[in-house]
Protein backbone atom coordinates (compact mmCIF):
# COMPACT_ATOMS: atom_id res chain seq x y z
CA UNK A 1 0.00 0.00 0.00
CA UNK A 2 1.90 3.28 -1.28
CA UNK A 3 1.80 5.78 1.76
CA UNK A 4 1.66 9.49 1.01
CA UNK A 5 3.65 12.10 2.64
CA UNK A 6 4.54 15.91 2.37
CA UNK A 7 2.57 15.94 -0.73
CA UNK A 8 4.24 12.70 -2.80
CA UNK A 9 3.45 9.27 -2.86
CA UNK A 10 5.86 6.21 -2.04
CA UNK A 11 6.02 2.96 -2.91
CA UNK A 12 6.17 0.18 0.01
CA UNK A 13 6.00 -3.41 -0.08
CA UNK A 14 2.77 -5.72 1.17
CA UNK A 15 4.03 -5.24 5.04
CA UNK A 16 4.52 -1.17 4.52
CA UNK A 17 8.02 -1.17 4.21
CA UNK A 18 9.31 1.41 1.58
CA UNK A 19 10.28 0.16 -1.83
CA UNK A 20 13.38 2.57 -2.23
CA UNK A 21 15.32 3.18 0.97
CA UNK A 22 16.98 5.83 -0.96
CA UNK A 23 13.50 7.54 -1.23
CA UNK A 24 12.90 8.12 2.57
CA UNK A 25 12.81 11.40 4.32
CA UNK A 26 11.55 12.16 7.97
CA UNK A 27 7.90 12.86 6.51
CA UNK A 28 7.44 9.06 5.61
CA UNK A 29 8.64 8.31 9.17
CA UNK A 30 6.19 10.58 10.18
CA UNK A 31 3.40 9.54 7.92
CA UNK A 32 3.81 5.99 8.51
CA UNK A 33 3.73 6.62 12.69
CA UNK A 34 0.50 8.58 11.81
CA UNK A 35 -1.04 5.89 10.22
CA UNK A 36 -0.18 3.82 13.14
CA UNK A 37 -1.53 6.26 15.91
CA UNK A 38 2.03 6.92 17.21
CA UNK A 39 3.16 10.25 17.37
CA UNK A 40 7.30 11.10 16.74
CA UNK A 41 8.86 12.18 19.89
CA UNK A 42 12.47 12.76 20.08
CA UNK A 43 13.24 9.75 21.43
CA UNK A 44 11.90 7.86 18.54
CA UNK A 45 13.94 10.12 16.07
CA UNK A 46 17.17 9.02 18.34
CA UNK A 47 16.47 5.48 17.43
CA UNK A 48 15.39 6.10 13.90
CA UNK A 49 18.22 8.20 13.10
CA UNK A 50 20.47 5.44 14.76
CA UNK A 51 19.03 3.02 12.82
CA UNK A 52 19.71 4.79 9.65
CA UNK A 53 23.54 5.56 10.37
CA UNK A 54 23.78 1.91 11.23
CA UNK A 55 22.33 1.27 7.81
CA UNK A 56 24.51 3.22 6.14
CA UNK A 57 27.42 1.54 7.91
CA UNK A 58 26.75 -2.06 7.90
CA UNK A 59 24.23 -2.56 4.99
CA UNK A 60 21.66 -4.30 7.08
CA UNK A 61 19.04 -3.18 10.10
CA UNK A 62 20.17 -4.87 12.96
CA UNK A 63 18.34 -7.74 14.84
CA UNK A 64 16.46 -5.93 17.52
CA UNK A 65 19.00 -7.61 20.48
CA UNK A 66 21.75 -5.91 18.37
CA UNK A 67 20.12 -2.75 17.96
CA UNK A 68 20.18 -3.13 21.87
CA UNK A 69 23.58 -3.46 22.68
CA UNK A 70 24.38 -0.86 19.95
CA UNK A 71 21.85 1.98 21.27
CA UNK A 72 22.90 0.95 25.02
CA UNK A 73 26.53 1.74 23.46
CA UNK A 74 25.44 5.24 21.89
CA UNK A 75 22.59 6.76 23.91
CA UNK A 76 23.43 5.08 27.28
CA UNK A 77 22.53 1.72 29.35
CA UNK A 78 19.45 3.57 30.17
CA UNK A 79 18.03 3.12 26.84
CA UNK A 80 19.64 0.15 25.87
CA UNK A 81 17.39 -1.83 27.10
CA UNK A 82 14.41 -3.60 25.52
CA UNK A 83 11.81 -2.22 27.74
CA UNK A 84 12.76 1.36 26.74
CA UNK A 85 12.60 0.58 23.59
CA UNK A 86 8.88 -1.83 23.20
CA UNK A 87 7.24 1.23 24.89
CA UNK A 88 8.64 3.23 21.95
CA UNK A 89 7.74 1.19 19.19
CA UNK A 90 4.98 -1.38 20.91
CA UNK A 91 4.70 -3.28 17.73
CA UNK A 92 8.97 -4.37 17.91
CA UNK A 93 11.40 -1.72 17.98
CA UNK A 94 13.20 -4.06 14.98
CA UNK A 95 10.38 -3.93 12.94
CA UNK A 96 8.53 -0.83 13.51
CA UNK A 97 11.43 1.15 13.69
CA UNK A 98 12.94 0.05 11.38
CA UNK A 99 9.91 0.47 8.80
CA UNK A 100 9.72 4.34 9.92
CA UNK A 101 13.09 4.55 9.12
CA UNK A 102 12.46 3.16 5.82
CA UNK A 103 14.79 0.21 6.07
CA UNK A 104 14.23 -3.59 5.07
CA UNK A 105 12.67 -5.80 7.80
CA UNK A 106 15.49 -6.85 10.31
CA UNK A 107 16.87 -10.46 8.87
CA UNK A 108 15.64 -13.01 11.16
CA UNK A 109 12.46 -11.21 11.75
CA UNK A 110 9.60 -13.06 10.80
CA UNK B 1 23.57 -26.09 25.97
CA UNK B 2 24.94 -24.13 23.32
CA UNK B 3 26.21 -26.15 20.28
CA UNK B 4 29.03 -25.48 18.55
CA UNK B 5 28.00 -24.72 14.74
CA UNK B 6 30.93 -23.74 11.78
CA UNK B 7 30.10 -22.36 8.89
CA UNK B 8 32.52 -22.86 5.86
CA UNK B 9 32.63 -20.58 2.84
CA UNK B 10 34.08 -21.75 0.46
CA UNK B 11 33.27 -19.46 -2.94
CA UNK B 12 33.74 -15.98 -4.39
CA UNK B 13 31.08 -13.53 -2.95
CA UNK B 14 29.01 -13.13 -5.56
CA UNK B 15 28.09 -15.37 -9.27
CA UNK B 16 26.77 -17.87 -7.19
CA UNK B 17 23.97 -17.30 -4.00
CA UNK B 18 26.39 -19.01 -1.88
CA UNK B 19 28.03 -16.41 0.66
CA UNK B 20 25.15 -13.76 0.78
CA UNK B 21 23.20 -17.20 1.70
CA UNK B 22 25.36 -17.95 4.17
CA UNK B 23 26.00 -14.30 5.75
CA UNK B 24 21.91 -14.50 5.93
CA UNK B 25 21.95 -17.38 7.98
CA UNK B 26 25.00 -16.55 10.11
CA UNK B 27 23.07 -13.75 10.99
CA UNK B 28 19.76 -15.50 11.73
CA UNK B 29 21.34 -18.36 13.44
CA UNK B 30 23.53 -15.66 15.93
CA UNK B 31 20.03 -15.19 17.53
CA UNK B 32 19.55 -18.25 18.75
CA UNK B 33 22.97 -18.25 21.19
CA UNK B 34 25.23 -20.94 20.03
CA UNK B 35 28.87 -21.14 19.90
CA UNK B 36 29.21 -19.84 16.35
CA UNK B 37 32.48 -19.54 14.10
CA UNK B 38 33.13 -19.29 10.31
CA UNK B 39 35.81 -20.37 8.20
CA UNK B 40 37.12 -18.93 5.14
CA UNK B 41 38.86 -21.14 2.91
CA UNK B 42 39.49 -21.77 -1.38
CA UNK B 43 37.82 -18.61 -3.20
CA UNK B 44 35.71 -18.27 0.32
CA UNK B 45 39.01 -16.18 1.09
CA UNK B 46 37.74 -13.48 -1.41
CA UNK B 47 34.46 -12.44 0.50
CA UNK B 48 36.46 -10.83 3.06
CA UNK B 49 38.34 -9.00 0.68
CA UNK B 50 38.62 -4.77 1.14
CA UNK B 51 37.49 -2.29 -1.59
CA UNK B 52 34.87 -4.73 -3.07
CA UNK B 53 32.79 -2.75 -6.03
CA UNK B 54 29.82 -4.26 -7.50
CA UNK B 55 28.04 -1.68 -9.43
CA UNK B 56 29.06 -3.15 -13.01
CA UNK B 57 27.45 -6.29 -11.97
CA UNK B 58 24.26 -4.47 -11.17
CA UNK B 59 24.54 -6.31 -7.38
CA UNK B 60 24.22 -4.94 -3.75
CA UNK B 61 27.59 -4.96 -2.78
CA UNK B 62 26.97 -6.80 0.78
CA UNK B 63 30.67 -6.78 1.98
CA UNK B 64 30.72 -4.00 5.02
CA UNK B 65 28.00 -6.65 6.60
CA UNK B 66 30.88 -8.39 7.96
CA UNK B 67 31.91 -5.88 10.40
CA UNK B 68 28.60 -6.35 11.69
CA UNK B 69 29.02 -9.43 12.72
CA UNK B 70 30.93 -8.47 16.13
CA UNK B 71 27.78 -6.89 17.11
CA UNK B 72 26.12 -10.55 16.85
CA UNK B 73 28.88 -11.69 18.69
CA UNK B 74 29.98 -13.98 16.34
CA UNK B 75 33.93 -13.47 17.31
CA UNK B 76 35.46 -16.09 15.56
CA UNK B 77 36.49 -16.15 12.23
CA UNK B 78 39.09 -18.59 10.94
CA UNK B 79 40.95 -17.84 7.68
CA UNK B 80 43.01 -20.97 6.25
CA UNK B 81 46.62 -19.65 5.76
CA UNK B 82 47.06 -21.64 2.17
CA UNK B 83 44.13 -19.92 0.66
CA UNK B 84 45.18 -16.72 1.11
CA UNK B 85 48.92 -17.66 -0.09
CA UNK B 86 47.60 -19.66 -2.97
CA UNK B 87 45.84 -16.29 -4.27
CA UNK B 88 48.54 -13.79 -4.00
CA UNK B 89 46.81 -12.63 -0.61
CA UNK B 90 47.96 -11.92 2.77
CA UNK B 91 45.85 -10.86 5.89
CA UNK B 92 46.19 -6.91 4.40
CA UNK B 93 43.89 -7.72 1.55
CA UNK B 94 41.00 -8.54 3.17
CA UNK B 95 38.71 -6.64 5.69
CA UNK B 96 39.82 -5.86 9.25
CA UNK B 97 37.05 -7.54 11.78
CA UNK B 98 37.33 -6.90 15.26
CA UNK B 99 34.35 -7.42 17.62
CA UNK B 100 34.12 -4.95 21.21
CA UNK B 101 34.18 -6.62 24.44
CA UNK B 102 31.49 -5.27 26.66
CA UNK B 103 33.31 -6.32 29.88
CA UNK B 104 36.26 -4.47 29.34
CA UNK B 105 34.98 -1.00 28.57
CA UNK B 106 33.85 -1.91 24.43
CA UNK B 107 37.51 -2.95 23.70
CA UNK B 108 38.19 -3.81 20.43
CA UNK B 109 39.38 -7.30 20.01
CA UNK B 110 40.15 -9.26 16.60
CA UNK B 111 37.60 -11.59 15.27
CA UNK B 112 40.26 -13.22 12.21
CA UNK B 113 41.96 -15.80 12.99
CA UNK B 114 45.07 -16.92 10.75
CA UNK B 115 45.27 -21.09 10.38
CA UNK B 116 47.08 -23.10 8.35
CA UNK B 117 44.82 -26.12 6.41
CA UNK B 118 46.12 -28.87 9.15
CA UNK B 119 44.99 -25.59 12.19
CA UNK B 120 41.96 -25.61 10.53
CA UNK B 121 40.98 -29.49 10.68
CA UNK B 122 41.33 -29.78 13.86
CA UNK B 123 39.02 -26.79 14.64
CA UNK B 124 36.42 -28.29 12.38
CA UNK B 125 36.76 -31.50 14.45
CA UNK B 126 35.76 -30.09 17.62
CA UNK B 127 32.50 -28.71 15.79
CA UNK B 128 29.08 -30.13 16.74
CA UNK B 129 27.29 -28.42 13.17
CA UNK B 130 29.55 -28.07 10.13
CA UNK B 131 27.44 -25.85 7.10
CA UNK B 132 29.27 -25.42 4.31
CA UNK B 133 28.43 -22.85 1.33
Amino acid sequence: MPIEANGKVFETDEEGYLSNLNEWEPAVATAMAEAEDCTLTDEHWDIINFLREYYEEYQIAPAVRVLTKAVGKKLGKDKGNSKYLYELFPYGPGKQACKYAGLPKPTGCV
Amino acid sequence: MAKKFMYINRKAPYGTIYALESLEVVLIGAAFDQDVSLAFIGDGVYQLTKGQDTKAIGQKNFSPVYSALGDYEVTKIYIEKESLEERGLTLDDLQHLVWEDEDEDYAEKDSIRLVSRAELADVLDEQDVLLSF
